[in-house]
């Protein structure tokens, strides 16, 4: 009897319409789209400051005002709540387990604690904003 | 006893016959208390004895049952035919060749697993020959998941990023690893650090999850890569400034 096994290769371009799961961590990934987006933005915006023209930043502030440009921000908020923030801090519990002697830290302290962490950081960069 | 006609899709592969799999239907009998085990058993009994597939506990323990059952890696013995449709269909597990029909190749695998050297690793010269390590119970708890793993190599079927490039050591194998760096007795850290730290090592997961949501044994390999990411990052910056290891 010989031996020729079948080899079927996952396909390199539709791999991920395989099944829910390689969809939803698609998503995820697609969010680094969005991270560049906004890494882009930032330079533009030191570079209205830097420019020491008040007029280049007010265009800028302007810019990001508009009707089209505040549904797109309120749309990239939702798409990183539902496919960053909340999968990864329901995640966290995995790559950090904390261990008390016999017995391991329940995964509820670790995720509450993220989202603890986040409110201050978000509440701090609010203050330095002046927006609160 | 109730019993429930079951349309039974198996994949077939002969291969000194077929060019490439194909799909042989089969009805069976079933029994609600059936799994799918059950079911493929009473086929090679009464229906096509030329069927190939391999088991042999019945009873998740000795985890060579794996098989893609309506698409999703698990074993075939913990599959119950009352949770599925009328219509079920089984195939070899994913990402690896197929031998015959629903037996797969795990050569690769078998060879990782040896690979990330899953043993105790000492460094005592000569070690001590009349006594044992002690361990606490609070050190075992930090490994003990881990040592559930059968081998069934549902994660490996479930990994995309096995099944893109088989290089990368995978699920399993990681976890094994992982359970060894984690057990107090051990002091191999470093030697598997070279494999574990490697392009095809810990960095190649890009932390889908799916082979810990397939794990009939609840090992949760993703999150033992992960762990391993913090410690390959933390065991490099100590390296950097020159910090000895924590072990060996």
């Amino acid at each position: 009897m010989s031996r020729q096994p079948y080899i079927r290769p996952m396909s390199k371009t539709t791999w991920y319409m395989r099944n829910k799961r390689y969809k939803v961590y698609v998503m995820r990934e697609l969010t680094s789209f969005l991270v560049a987006f906004y890494s882009f933005l930032t330079i533009i915006a030191l570079a209205a400051l830097a420019s020491d023209s008040p007029d280049r930043w007010n265009a800028f502030l302007a810019s990001q005002q508009g009707t089209g440009m505040t549904i797109f921000h309120a749309l990239a908020l939702v798409y990183f709540l539902f496919y960053q923030t909340f999968p990864w801090f329901k995640l966290a519990p995995k790559a950090m387990p904390v261990y008390l002697g016999e017995k391991k830290l329940a995964d509820s302290y670790i995720i509450i604690g993220h989202y603890v962490a986040w409110v201050i950081v978000s509440a701090f960069i609010f203050w330095l904003a002046g927006v609160i | 006893m109730n019993t429930r006609q079951l349309e039974l899709e198996v994949m077939r592969y002969d291969p000194e016959k077929d060019e490439a799999p194909w799909f042989q239907t089969y009805t069976v009998p079933c029994n609600e208390d059936w799994v799918i085990l059950d079911a493929i058993n009473y086929v090679k009994d009464n229906l096509d004895t030329t069927l190939a597939y391999r088991w042999s506990c019945h009873m998740m323990v000795c985890g060579s049952c794996g098989m893609m059952i309506n698409g999703e890696p698990s074993l075939t013995c913990k599959t119950f035919i009352r949770d599925l449709p009328d219509k079920v269909r089984v195939e070899p597990l994913e990402n690896f060749p197929i031998e015959r029909d629903l037996v797969v190749v795990l050569d690769d695998v078998m060879q990782k697993l040896h690979k990330v050297q899953p043993y105790i690793i000492r460094k005592d010269d000569p070690p001590p020959q009349d006594k044992e390590y002690i361990q606490s119970r609070g050190a075992l708890a930090k490994f003990k998941q881990l040592t559930m793993c059968i081998n069934c190599m549902c994660c490996y079927a479930a990994c995309p990023q096995y099944g893109l490039d088989n290089n990368f050591i995978g699920p399993a194998a990681l976890a094994l690893a992982h359970r060894y760096n984690k057990d107090s007795r051990d002091q191999g850290k470093s030697d598997r650090l070279d494999i574990l730290a490697d392009h095809d090592g810990v960095w190649e997961c890009s932390f889908v999850g799916a082979c810990s949501e397939v794990c009939p044994k609840h090992v949760d390999p993703a999150a033992a890569i992960q762990q391993m990411k913090i410690d390959g990052a933390v065991e490099f910056w100590k390296q950097k400034m020159g910090i000895p290891g924590d072990k060996s």
